[in-house]
Formats: structure tokens, C-alpha cells, sequence
């Protein structure tokens, strides 16, 4: 399964699904989150929601320089924490700042397409589509 | 409290001589749990006794409650200050990103002091508090420019909340505010005029950390059970639809709403501006704040032809919402909605409270039509009931005063009317000025008695409607009903709550949710809480100055219908007699 953006047009900017990424790990706050929802220049032009589209070539991981990110086979990356140093050339080689990273760990947090986000997204802008080799993702 | 929660910390900001410090007030939260409880503790430490609310030792506060980054629906902000509209306790609070913002960057509240001796803005991040050049910000005519700079110039895009004055702000117009997220605002009793005072045009917050919780699987649970409740019941449903604006149809037809400043307080001519109409024709975008599910912002898009090219449009987007179609609708006379959006905008532009503006130029409107002011009082502006081209004028002579008249205008109509006349149709409660509730003696009651002079105190307006339409109550009853609603309120806004939400967080889930940030209270003792909190408010209103005996009541109250038919001198003089033994 894949996470993906449905409709951009009808994010209200609530945030939920952010709160819900993080409240995986069982805290609260916002530190462990994979999606980014911010206004595309202003609230008024609506916002943009940044999602890990699980590159099938993954640029973060091409640039990992200890391996701590091993691309999984059909897509997207899985991070082996223990060899990661933090020092966040993944982040940078992400064009769609889909690699976030919590400040507290000083590491990357990475996207694992569970779709619990999209349980709390009460506007339908997100969904978990099925995963078919070769079908791009908006 | 739970132990390595940032909650407690707070940041002390020194403007005059560009320094910060964070000390941990654990004792201040545990015992007041944060918002406007921890606010008002704050205020009596740092606001010294007689204060000019624009002297430098005149202090700011922001705090946010335990609930804020946890669940759904604790998306507000308190700030606290002297207020310089009515000189005792300044009490206001916003939602958009401010909250979050601020637990995010690690602290439960924000205490400013000092004054710079050239603009500046404050970007605060990382622990850090960096004091920016804001010069070339200082006099834009539309606030929102000065937003967009700060915007490009710093990071925590989607996690950051920017707050900031416009013109009135900079001006110290004492009704000016401080807006956050372009449509959200610490609307009322003047904390732009604070910032302004200090040479603070903005602040950018951001940060993103987690929040321990005491039990992981309760806390899921509970989350969903608000989440549900948020997205799914009908409680919220009012918001999220039509939004506040739904009210506008219903109070007209009650006679409740007020027309021309409250010459009355209902008109024929409402169709185009209810709710249901403009969301009709004119809605473009609903937004929410962050954590907040429901989406109860809802923004306009305005399409204006240029005069000089057939082919060539600005359009606008304008957030409005019941009290804004009243004020700057119904109460000037306006009832054409795209006149109604081009007023709401500028008001937007120069960062004014829109209830305040709204009644300002209602009450010079009629002092000119009494011939108590001339043309020349008002910049030569020919103004009329509905003439929304000329109050638009107006209201960039009012943010930028030239004349006399405009200087006291500026100051809000209490002020004004004192110098001017005008006190009978002057339509201020406790010095501030009105909301668009002439639903009964209640309302009023309670506009006159809250610590804030604001309908959201104790909902007075929703006790005339649910109860004295129909039925009898003695002031005294519904004094006490009143007092209670505003110590449950405190609660709501010291764990920062949206009072939208407040069908959700009844004070049994209260005690629940806050457990699980280690706050141990039960439904009694949280009851018992906000009403000293309430108390506290007024002990510092009474050390400023504030009086029952010396509020004044505008006549025109007495001679509008109303819904309830019950509004006369005797029933609001019983209800205050009885307040005033209550509390002082």
C-alpha cells in the first residue's frame, strides 16, 4: 500500500493528520510526524500537503552515507536507525521535503505508508492506494 | 504535572534590552493549569499597580494549557495585558497557529517586556529568541505585507505562527489587534496598541517536539473519543457548515440584531448578508486552525473590476463570520454583501477590532446626522447609513487620525462619547464596545459583568434565547447562572480550549483529559478553580480602578425591542447590585 495525496484543494490545514503521525510512536506533539501539511503561500491559496511518494530509486537513500537507509523493494525506504549519524544529506536530497526529521533523536523520520494518517483526515484529502509496480502516485 | 513537560516553562523577552530568559513556573501551572489562569497569576506578578499600559514595564503575556498539541480542539492562545481601551484587565485570545506554535517551541507561556527603541520582530526557535530589524515593516498600509515578509525571511514553514500589528497597531489605536495566521486574532481591548507602544511589529514562533502523555493507550482512546465527537456529532456541525454566520438570519427575525446602531434591531433588507447566502455566492475556502478538525474559518473571495481596464480584476479573499456581518454590516447599515467584504477587508488591512470598528462608525454616523460633529471632525467625508465606500475612507482616517475628533475616535466610544456626547447611543459595555447580541437582559447583564466585557465571558446572549424568551427568571438568577458559565469558561480557556468546543469538553472529560498530563482534579475542584480564577481577574480589574458603580449603561438599550421584552433599568440595576455583592 501507498499513501497518497487525493485532493490537495480540500485541505483545510487542520493538521490532524500530522498529529496523528506522530501520536504513533504514543506521544503527543509533533515530533515524529511524516507529513507536511503548510499553506502554498499564504492560507488563502490553500495548502500543501507533502507526503513520502516511496521513490522507486530513492534519492535519500542513493545519498545515505552509512546505509542507514536501505530502499525497499517496490518503493520508498526503511531506516535502520542505529546506523544512522544524523547528518541529514537524506533531508536534502528529498526535492519534496517528504524526509522530516525529529529534532529531539536528530534523525530522520520516514514515512512506513501505514495509512494511519488518513483514518484522521475528515476531509478525504489523503488515501492508501493499492501499490502496482510501475503506477506513479500524485 | 507530568515532570520533563515543557508546559511550565516560560519565556521572559526583554525588548528594551534585547535579552531572554526561561525559568520553569511549575508552581504557576500545577495550580492554575495554564491559559488564563497562569495569565492572570502572570499579570498580578508583572503589571506594577497604576501602570500607563503603554509604559515600558507594561507587560504582554501569551500562555497556552496542558490539552494544547494533545487533543483536538485545544487550539487557542490567551493573551493577557493592561488594556488601554479600558484601563484594567486586557484579556484576549486566537486560535490559527498560535498555540501549537508556542507548545511546539517548548513553552506554556510568554511574558514581554520592555520597549525597542526601533521596530523589531521577534523570531523564536530552538530554545532562541532573535531580535529582527523590522524598519523597513514599520507603515505598510496592509498588515498582511508586513506577514508575507516575515514568512520569507524565516523558517518552520506549516509549524509556525506569525503574529502582527497593522497601521491602528502602530498607531495605538486602543482598540487595535494583533492578528495571527491572516484571518485568526487577538481581537478585542487592544493588544495591538501594546505591540505598537514597544515597536514590536511581529512575532514568528515555531518548533516541533513531542509531548509525553501518562498512559499511551487511555490517551488514544480518549483522542478518538474527541476526535469523533469533533468530527461526527452535531456539536460542532454549526461551525463547520454555514459557521457562525447561520445566526444572522435567526437573530434578525427575533429582533435581536442590531441595525444602525441599534436604532433596531432588525431589517428587512438581510437576504444577501445571512449566512446561507454568502456561503451561497461568495464562499471560496474553508480553513482550520491547527488541531482542530472542524474548519470553522470560513473566506470569501471578493472579484472587483478596475475602472481603468475592463479586463483587469483584484480579487480578494475575506474571512468573515457572524460578528463581522454584524458589525461591519447590519449595525452601519450595509446589507449588500460585496460592500459588506470591502469594508471587512480594510479593517483587515489596518488591524482593528472589527466589533469595536464596526460600532465606532456607527456611533459617529449618527453623531453626524445629530449635527454633534461637523465634515470638517471627519476628514471631509460625506458618510451615510450603508455608504460602504465612504466608511472605508473613514476607517483609514481612523487607523491614521488627523483631526481631534478621529484622535478620540481611535479611542473607542466610551472615550470619544466623553469628550464628544453621545454616551445615550454610544454602544459600549464596561468601555468596551458592543457584539451583535440585542437578545435581552441577560445578554446585557452579562456583556456588563464579564471580566472581559465580551459575550464569550458567560453567554448571556444564549441564556435570553434558551430561557427569559420564554420563560421568567429574576435578575438575580440569571446572575447566578452567569457566574457560573464564566467560572466553567475559565476552565475552557486555562486548558485553552476553543469554546466552540465546549458541548465536547464538559468538566468530566476535562478532569479525564488533563490527567493524562498529570493534573489531578476533580469536576468539583475545577469548578472551584474557575471561580477563583474569575476572582483574580477582578481583583486585578478592581486594583486598576474598576467599579460597578461607575459603568454606564447607553439609554438606547432600553429603547430597541427586543426578543425578551424584558430589558429595563430596574432588572439590569437588580442583577449589578447583586453581582457587585458577589464578587467584590
Amino acid at each position: 500500500m501507498k499513501l497518497a495525496v487525493k485532493d490537495a484543494m480540500r485541505c483545510v490545514g487542520c493538521q490532524s493528520c500530522m498529529f496523528a503521525c506522530s501520536r504513533r510512536s504514543g506521544n503527543a506533539g509533533l515530533s515524529n510526524t511524516c507529513i507536511g501539511v503548510k499553506s502554498a503561500g499564504g492560507i488563502s491559496r490553500g495548502y500543501t500537503v507533502v507526503v513520502c511518494r516511496s521513490c522507486e530509486n530513492p534519492p535519500c537513500a542513493n545519498v545515505c552515507p552509512t546505509g542507514a537507509l536501505e530502499p525497499k523493494e517496490g518503493g520508498g525506504v526503511r531506516l535502520k536507525s542505529s546506523k544512522c549519524i544524523g547528518c541529514g544529506m537524506c533531508k536534502d536530497a528529498c526535492i519534496i521535503d517528504a524526509v522530516f526529521w525529529n529534532e529531539q533523536d536528530n534523525k530522520p523520520v520516514i514515512c512506513v505508508q501505514c495509512g494511519y494518517c488518513v483514518e484522521y483526515c475528515p476531509y478525504e484529502v489523503l488515501e492508501l492506494i493499492k501499490d502496482k509496480k510501475g503506477v506513479s502516485h500524485d | 504535572m507530568i515532570d520533563n513537560d515543557t508546559l511550565s516553562k516560560v519565556l521572559y523577552i526583554d525588548l528594551s534590552k534585547k535579552k531572554f530568559t526561561t525559568r520553569d513556573r511549575k508552581d504557576l501551572f500545577e495550580k492554575y493549569l495554564g491559559g488564563t489562569g497562569v495569565a492572570t497569576a502572570l499579570l498580578h506578578e508583572e503589571c506594577p499597580e497604576g501602570i500607563d499600559p503603554f509604559a515600558e514595564e507594561s507587560p504582554i503575556i501569551f500562555a497556552i494549557g496542558p490539552l494544547t498539541g494533545v487533543f483536538p480542539l485545544a487550539s487557542k492562545t490567551c493573551a493577557m495585558f493592561k488594556s488601554p481601551h479600558t484601563g484594567d484587565l486586557g484579556e484576549s485570545h486566537a486560535g490559527g497557529r498560535s498555540a501549537i506554535a508556542i507548545r511546539m517551541a517548548g513553552y506554556g507561556a510568554i511574558v514581554i517586556k520592555g520597549k525597542s527603541e526601533l521596530p523589531i520582530y521577534l523570531s523564536i526557535s530552538n530554545g532562541k529568541v532573535l531580535f529582527k530589524n523590522a524598519t523597513t515593516l514599520w507603515g505598510m498600509k496592509d498588515g498582511s505585507i508586513a506577514a508575507r515578509v516575515m514568512r520569507q525571511n524565516e523558517k518552520g514553514e506549516g509549524l509556525r505562527a506569525i503574529f502582527r500589528i497593522g497601521q491602528a497597531g502602530e498607531n495605538m489605536s486602543t482598540f487595535a489587534n494583533v492578528t495571527t495566521e491572516t484571518y485568526r486574532h487577538f481581537g478585542r481591548l487592544g493588544l495591538g496598541a501594546i505591540f505598537g507602544s514597544k515597536f514590536l511589529k511581529g512575532i514568528v514562533i515555531s518548533g516541533k517536539q513531542a509531548i509525553e502523555v501518562a498512559n499511551k493507550k487511555e490517551y488514544r482512546t480518549l483522542y478518538d473519543k474527541i476526535y469523533n465527537a469533533a468530527t461526527e456529532s452535531s456539536a460542532m456541525k454549526k461551525y463547520h457548515d454555514v459557521g457562525t454566520a447561520i445566526n444572522i438570519k435567526s437573530l434578525n427575525s427575533l429582533k435581536a440584531l442590531p441595525v444602525r446602531n441599534l436604532q433596531a434591531s432588525s431589517t428587512d433588507e438581510i437576504e444577501q448578508v445571512t449566512g446561507e447566502e454568502i456561503a451561497k455566492n461568495h464562499l471560496a475556502r474553508r480553513v482550520a486552525c491547527a488541531h482542530c478538525p472542524v474548519a470553522c474559518i470560513h473566506l470569501a473571495y471578493l472579484r472587483e473590476p478596475y475602472d481603468d481596464d475592463p479586463y483587469f480584476y483584484k480579487t480578494t479573499p475575506v474571512c468573515y463570520d457572524f460578528e463581522l456581518i454584524y458589525s461591519l454590516g447590519t449595525m452601519v447599515g450595509i446589507t449588500e454583501p460585496k460592500a459588506m467584504l470591502k469594508l471587512i477587508d480594510i479593517v483587515e488591512q489596518v488591524g482593528v477590532d472589527a466589533m469595536s470598528m464596526g460600532v465606532v462608525l456607527s456611533w459617529i454616523t449618527e453623531m453626524f446626522e445629530k449635527k454633534m460633529i461637523t465634515k470638517e471632525d471627519i476628514c471631509g467625508i460625506d458618510i451615510n447609513w450603508g455608504k460602504s465606500n465612504e466608511y472605508i475612507e473613514l476607517v483609514k482616517n481612523i487607523a491614521n487620525p488627523t483631526t481631534e475628533f478621529l484622535k478620540a475616535a481611535a479611542k473607542g466610544v466610551s472615550y470619544a462619547s466623553s469628550v464628544y456626547g453621545g454616551k445615550e447611543f454610544a454602544m459600549q459595555f464596561g468601555k468596551n464596545e458592543m457584539p451583535g447580541y440585542h437578545t435581552g437582559p441577560s445578554g446585557y447583564l452579562g456583556f456588563l459583568l464579564g471580566a472581559r466585557h465580551s459575550h464569550l465571558d458567560n453567554a448571556g446572549y444564549s441564556l435570553d434565547q434558551k430561557e427569559l424568551i420564554k420563560n421568567d427568571l429574576s435578575p438575580k438568577q440569571v446572575v447566578d447562572k452567569l457566574l457560573e458559565e464564566e467560572a466553567i469558561r475559565q476552565i475552557l480557556s486555562s486548558i485553552a480550549v476553543c469554546f466552540f468546543a465546549r458541548g465536547i469538553y464538559n468538566l468530566n472529560l476535562v478532569s479525564d483529559a488533563i490527567k493524562l498530563l498529570g493534573f489531578d482534579y476533580t469536576e468539583d475542584q475545577l469548578m472551584e478553580l474557575g471561580k477563583q480564577i474569575h476572582l483574580n481577574k477582578y481583583r486585578f480589574k478592581i486594583r486598576e480602578g474598576f467599579s460597578f458603580d461607575k459603568l454606564e449603561i447607553p439609554e438606547r438599550i432600553y429603547e430597541t425591542k427586543d426578543p425578551t421584552g424584558k430589558i429595563t433599568k430596574e432588572y439590569i440595576k437588580e442583577g449589578l447590585d447583586y453581582a457587585t455583592n458577589l464578587i467584590c
